[in-house]
């Protein structure tokens, strides 16, 4: 009897850090698929996807009032204007879109540098107040413990964002046309769909995701002069170690991170500033000759 | 005959860039010294990136890694163990090649965009820990009070902005000879062969993996004895000093100065940064969105990029959708080796 209560005395502690890092990682998920289909399609290292995240969370404290009503004009608003980004993006690539990826990824940053100023221009420097809708400003009790209800209904969310996000890219023409683009580029050129159209199409695509993820996530993530920085560094480290176009490893990658962001920190304070650079040096060492192939053709 | 000619005017022009970098401090006033100081450290990593993203084809976002890690070993260094130049900067460097060499694994196996990915994450983790580790690195507070440097054993410390400067210049200047010298050795020829034609040189018994691990720690010790010379020009460091926005804009520098050469990385690297300390001085607030800019406008008038590395243009009509550009492969490389 003693030893079982010990053991769920050990537990404990560690359940709600342990439920926090599921809705980072959901979150860090929904933001990094649009950095995985961008690079994976488009084969872009787009340094400005931080920002397109940047754009719903300002959006979103914008626009949030504590209602409903507020939450749904948030979304739209937010995914339309990081969509519309997006699409801008992927118009300012067209000139050097046979050059190099040198230039290609110098000319993201470049974006990203400028839009980020735009943004605390018109937001200003301060990191601005998020306000949830009134009915998930509460707590819940799970096992004994509060935690706020926002995150709960968050996951909830996240992880049908999840599943819709898989059910498109497996079973749609669209998605089809996206996991055919990236396995021969040229063959889909040959079926009349035009490369410059599929690029568009995936920064689009790419910016509503990270626009989404930026307006459902701002009580999380919140918006702030780092969180391009903040979330552009979490994604990549997700697609690195996700496996490059993977969607089932792109998730585990994020839950894994999620966790380590969360859970990790409280097990093991001293540590903390090294884990998330551990894991990402553990799993490519071991991975590494297995990833090379697929990275060569990638 | 006219490739001589190019050479001598080449040289002559480098001499005269030498001559007025070392006259230098009597023609300018002390701030602007010590910001010159400054931007001779950031070349040298401009220098390193140059050596990766365009000898050894591995473009790279992530040389502030062990640019910092170099920096602070020195810092380290300096306020606990030794005030000696030579000390200093041997440590630095080794720190940074430790650094290149813990993350080679990560590295070595992947090419083109991926390596810009992995090493901008790893780049970006190494400020976190640098932000986060206060015990060592003070945290984003940095290092203040670092001691001034005796370059030498007996000699005296270097006081004032132009004794900085000349001491940086010189390091940069040795660093820089030794670099070209190896570039015109066998090792050298062996990395270009490599961004060449991969494949090809594999097939000749190459161990191509081998050498790039070399390139990579090689880059790591520039890099860090860089880090080296930013300490003793500013006298404190912080996390600040090595963000991604550095890492971004020294690539830009390497790829204005043609990937390859290590000259123009130098002169690339140090006018991209002498931009933006001119623009964060005459536009505060403004000063990124005039940046990010120029960053675009600078991608379209550079239509050659890293084809320039070559020597040669890419012939019109070579599309180049995939990661890894298989075109002009420079046999006259290979060749040369095979002799």
């Amino acid at each position: 009897m003693i030893a079982v209560a010990a053991g769920t005395n050990r537990i404990d502690p560690y359940l709600i850090p342990a439920l926090d890092g599921v809705a980072y990682g959901l979150l860090v998920f929904v933001a990094a698929s649009g950095l995985v289909v961008c690079f994976g399609v488009a084969n872009i290292l787009n340094l400005a996807h931080g920002l397109l995240y940047a754009i719903g969370g300002y959006t979103a404290a914008a626009l949030l009032d504590g209602g409903w009503a507020s939450l749904a004009l948030a979304l739209a608003v937010g995914v339309l204007a990081a969509a519309a980004a997006g699409v801008l993006l992927a118009g300012l690539l067209t000139p050097v879109a046979t050059g190099n990826h040198l230039s290609q990824a110098l000319l993201t940053f470049g974006v990203a540098l400028a839009g980020g100023s735009l943004l605390v221009a018109g937001f200003g420097p301060d990191n601005p107040q998020v306000q949830v809708p009134s009915a998930l400003e509460g707590s819940v009790m799970i096992a004994g413990h509060r935690y706020a209800a926002y995150r709960l209904v968050f996951i909830v969310v996240a992880a049908v964002l999840a599943a819709a996000l898989y059910l498109v890219v497996r079973r749609t023409r669209a998605g089809m046309l996206v996991r055919a683009a990236v396995d021969d580029p040229e063959m889909v050129a040959c079926l009349g769909v035009s490369p410059a159209r599929i690029r568009a199409g995936v920064l689009a695509a790419a910016g509503a995701l990270a626009g989404a993820a930026g307006v459902l996530g701002a009580p999380i993530i919140g918006p702030g002069t780092g969180t391009a920085d903040t979330v552009l560094l979490l994604s990549l480290v997700v697609v690195v170690l996700g496996g490059l176009g993977s969607m089932a490893g792109t998730l585990l990658a994020a839950l894994a991170i999620g966790e380590i962001q969360t859970l990790g920190v409280a097990l093991l304070p001293s540590a903390a500033p090294f884990l998330l650079f551990a894991a990402m040096a553990a799993v490519l060492a071991v991975r590494a000759r297995g990833l090379a192939g697929r990275w060569r053709t990638a | 005959m006219r490739g001589e000619v190019i050479r001598r005017v080449r040289g002559g022009i480098a001499a005269l860039v030498l001559v007025g970098l070392v006259v230098a401090p009597w023609v300018v006033d002390d701030y602007t010294t010590s910001i010159l100081a400054r931007t001779l450290a950031l070349a040298l990593v401009g220098v390193s990136v140059a050596l990766l993203t365009g000898v050894a084809g591995m473009p790279t976002l992530g040389q502030t890694a062990p640019y910092a890690a170099g920096a602070y070993a020195c810092a380290v260094v300096g306020s606990r163990v030794s005030d000696v130049g030579v000390v200093q900067l041997v440590v630095a460097a080794a720190a940074g090649a430790l650094l290149a060499a813990l993350t080679v694994p990560l590295v070595v196996h992947a090419r083109g965009v991926i390596v810009l990915m992995i090493t901008l994450a790893i780049g970006e983790l190494v400020v976190i820990v640098l932000g986060r580790w206060r015990s060592v690195t003070g945290g984003t507070d940095g290092l203040a009070g670092i001691p001034a440097v005796r370059p030498f054993w007996g000699l005296p410390a270097l006081a004032d902005d132009q004794a900085r400067y000349l001491y940086a210049l010189a390091v940069v200047a040795t660093l820089v000879g030794a670099v070209l010298v190896l570039l015109r050795t066998r090792a050298g020829l062996v990395l270009r062969a490599g961004r060449d034609d991969e494949t090809r040189l594999r097939a000749s018994g190459h161990r191509v993996a081998l050498h790039l691990s070399g390139a990579h720690i090689a880059a790591g010790a520039i890099a860090g004895a860089a880090g080296s010379l930013l300490v003793v020009a500013q006298q404190y460091i912080s996390p600040a000093d090595f963000g991604f926005d550095t890492s971004a804009l020294l690539l830009l520098g390497v790829v204005i100065g043609g990937t390859a050469s290590v000259g123009g990385a130098l002169v690339g690297a140090a006018l991209v940064i002498a931009v933006r300390d001119w623009l964060f001085g005459v536009l505060p607030g403004h000063a990124p969105l005039v940046l990010g800019a120029l960053f675009v406008a600078t991608v379209y008038l550079l239509p050659t990029g890293v084809n320039r590395a070559r020597g040669r243009l890419r012939p019109p009509g070579v599309p180049a959708l995939q990661a890894n550009p298989p075109a002009a492969p420079d046999q006259a490389t290979v060749a040369e080796l095979r002799r």
